[in-house]
């Protein structure tokens, strides 16, 4: 039974109904955690196995709104259905545990968690939940409508040659601004805490910005794709893997949206199969071509609770090898019913073998975000938004203990003291670009876990260390040595103590960090690297200040423009050119 | 035994095993759960997690016998499990000996982790006899 998340009867008495899948191998808790559950009116389902869990959201996608999961799983780690989930369903995920240690509630945020509970578990936490399923809605949704304001923008621009207007302004469009408009003004009167998300700074998403994410997508395989991955790829200062995890959000259900758009005018499909063999994701993908993509499904799907769930077909792996010039298969938008694709799960395990033609920008930047009080990230649509707001009533001695001594005022001052530094940084951006390609880092395989690939990347430190340092700022901060002690399984404190002591006023409140376990590698790329450490920390308002951005190539007035031409399948050659400037 | 007595009976039952020290607030969570729908549920919570607890010290048992290198990394994750079960029904005495039992993981202490499951094994026999003896006292004075 589908239920259409965007016209839902639920709609009228949420959060009553809200849909909640609860994993958990312990049978006691999931007894107790359901009765908690249906006593707070929501719709409950258990599983007591991660498999399960993940078959069922897959069967009924759009069936659920929020995931409980717990972290450990005799099946399956619960980090790495948290990572599935929000790669696959893009849904809320709450981490239970009853360990709090701080390492752990870290990783759990890093893993793009919204919240984590500690057990035993209180019903009045339970009954909060929603916010979560709101939250995400709305920020989706918003997202969503800058995304169409500036590709109209550029639409106009760039004459719509390439584009259907009806792509824009098609009834679902309409339908999601006015429902965005419902929304926010719902949201207004309820007062929640997160107000504020509207008004706030944000990432701009520039052309060179988004051509970087474009090529970081490819290169990476648009299935194998990830936030961390597509951050590291495109090494771009003060970027966090939740700026890249939004933005990878909305580029799916624009993707989808496209398609949509195109499998009416083009009745073959989108397929363009590169003409060297493709893996077996790709080969899949032929047999999808024909997929009918129901217009309600996409576009209710997309803006519905539940988020997109699109599954994207890969480019070719092969074709990272060194070679830039990408085949771009075009990706297929899964409906949200009726298919079932697992897909992305078989090939998850592919990704750590793949060689990136980038030095790996440190995967743990937003191990940061932690520090961030709840109001945070509701400002910043663009980064933090899935898996932020720790609810720190909750965990108060669990995040605070590690971070007790950078209160959220001094962050403040901090950061504007560190105003000038950031910029001239930045300004190394487009040698790193040069760099980037020249510095082809290997990752060994490694578990499926984006940490994991954290741990090896300390193989390539000598790599990176030959690389001439050209930021201004970092040259005394930058600890190249220091890199070579990356072999280390621990954190790797030697170079957090560089930062630290260059950049005394930047409290990074590094120390806490240092009994982490070994999942919280924190890889250094020269320079940037660097920056996104002292920046992530920064309450992000201040990253975003356009005075901070004079250096910096990002052209505020450009808004968006996706190459999206690449979709058409007789443009591969400028495809290969747009996207590689 | 008149109602009366039995409830008084009930109270100072559970009252005890509060004061001394085996129950915690949990437990009281758990009593808040029981409504109409569900008028047996802290009694059907505690045997679930009685009958699931058996295999999970099982796995303890097992992962601790006559091993040259003891896991204790694997150890270390049952006696988590353990002890996220245990706190679902607010067993204090257990939950503090499983914190020491991963204490001793963490040390490698194979001998401290023997000693601790032994004491840990008797917080959970002894609790589970308390709790028998609790709930048919509740029942004989909703029965009365």
């Amino acid at each position: 039974m589908m239920e259409n998340g965007f016209s839902s009867p639920r709609n009228d008495s949420f959060p009553a109904g809200l849909r909640v899948l609860v994993v958990d191998d312990d049978p006691t808790w999931l007894k107790i955690l359901e009765k908690m559950l249906k006593k707070c009116s929501y719709e409950v389902t258990t599983c007591g196995l991660a498999r399960d869990a993940l078959n069922l959201l897959r069967e009924r996608k759009g069936g659920y709104d929020i995931v409980i999961s717990d972290v450990y799983m005799p099946d399956m780690d619960g980090f790495k259905l948290l990572e599935l989930v929000g790669l696959e369903m893009d849904l809320p995920v709450i981490m239970m545990s009853v360990d709090g240690e701080t390492s752990r509630v870290m990783k759990g945020v890093q893993h793009g968690a919204c919240d984590y509970l500690l057990k035993p578990i209180r019903m009045k936490e339970l009954r909060n939940i929603w916010q979560h399923v709101f939250r995400k809605k709305i920020h989706e949704v918003r997202d969503i409508e800058i995304l169409e304001g500036n590709e109209s923008f550029q639409m106009t621009r760039n004459g719509s040659d390439q584009y259907e207007d009806g792509h824009f302004l098609c009834g679902e469009d309409l339908t999601l601004i006015k429902k965005r408009k419902d929304i926010e003004s719902k949201h207004d009167e309820k007062d929640i805490g997160d107000n504020t998300s509207t008004k706030k700074a944000r990432v701009v998403w520039s052309v060179e910005l988004h051509q970087k994410f474009v090529k970081a997508v490819n290169q990476i395989g648009f299935d194998k794709v990830g936030p961390k991955k597509i951050l590291d790829l495109m090494n771009v200062p003060r970027l966090t893997r939740e700026n890249v995890a939004s933005h990878l959000q909305k580029y799916r259900l624009y993707l989808s949206r496209l398609q949509k758009g195109n499998d009416f005018n083009n009745p073959d499909g989108m397929v363009k199969q590169s003409d060297s063999p493709l893996s077996d994701s790709a080969g899949s993908f032929g047999s999808q071509n024909s997929i009918n993509l129901q217009p309600t499904d996409v576009s209710n799907g997309c803006y519905g609770f539940s988020g997109s769930s699109l599954v994207l077909q890969n480019v070719d792996p092969r074709s990272h090898d060194g070679d830039r010039k990408i085949l771009v298969t075009t990706p297929v938008a899964e409906p949200k019913r009726g298919l079932t694709v697992d897909a992305p799960n078989p090939r998850k395990p592919r990704i750590s073998q793949m060689e990136f033609g980038h030095p790996i920008a440190p995967p743990r930047s937003e191990v940061n975000f932690a520090t961030f009080d709840s109001s945070f990230p509701s400002k910043y649509p663009w980064c933090g938004i899935p898996g932020i707001p720790l609810k720190q009533e909750h965990n108060p001695l669990h995040l605070n203990d590690g971070f007790s001594h950078l209160p959220m005022p001094r962050q403040k001052q901090l950061t504007r003291a560190d105003y000038p530094q950031p910029a001239p940084a930045i300004s190394s951006a487009p040698s790193l670009t040069e760099r980037e390609i020249g510095c082809p880092v290997k990752i060994k395989p490694s578990r499926n876990d984006y940490s994991s690939n954290a741990c090896h990347v300390s193989s390539t430190a000598s790599a990176v260390d030959s690389i001439p340092l050209q930021t201004k700022t970092n040259s005394t901060n930058h600890q190249v040595s220091s890199t070579s002690s990356m072999e280390n399984q621990g954190l790797n404190m030697n170079c957090l103590t560089g930062v630290e002591s260059s950049r005394k006023n930047i409290n990074l409140g590094m120390p806490p960090f240092a009994p982490l376990d070994k999942d919280l590698q924190v890889c250094f790329v020269p320079g940037d690297y660097y920056m996104n450490l002292g920046l992530q920390n920064i309450e992000v308002p201040e990253y975003f200040d356009p005075s901070l951005l004079t250096d910096v190539p990002i052209h505020l007035n450009d808004g968006l423009r996706f190459d999206y031409e690449f979709y058409d399948p007789t443009e591969y050659s400028l495809i290969d050119q747009s996207l590689f400037i | 035994m008149d109602r009366k007595q039995l409830q008084h009976q009930v109270a100072y039952t559970r009252r005890s095993l509060f004061d001394q020290g085996y129950l915690d607030d949990q437990f009281i969570q758990l009593e808040h759960l029981q409504d109409e729908a569900n008028p047996n549920f802290v009694e059907e919570v505690v045997r679930l997690f009685y009958s699931d607890s058996v295999r999970l010290i099982q796995n303890i048992e097992q992962a601790m016998i006559n091993k040259p290198n003891i896991d204790f990394g694997k150890l270390d994750d049952y006696m988590h499990q353990f002890k996220g079960s245990s706190s679902s029904i607010g067993a204090k005495k257990m939950m503090k000996e499983c914190s020491k039992f991963r204490e001793y993981c963490c040390a490698g202490n194979i001998e401290g982790c023997i000693k601790t499951l032994q004491l840990l094994k008797q917080e959970h026999a002894t609790l589970r006899r308390k709790l028998e003896t609790y709930f048919q006292l509740v029942k004989q004075a909703g029965l009365a």
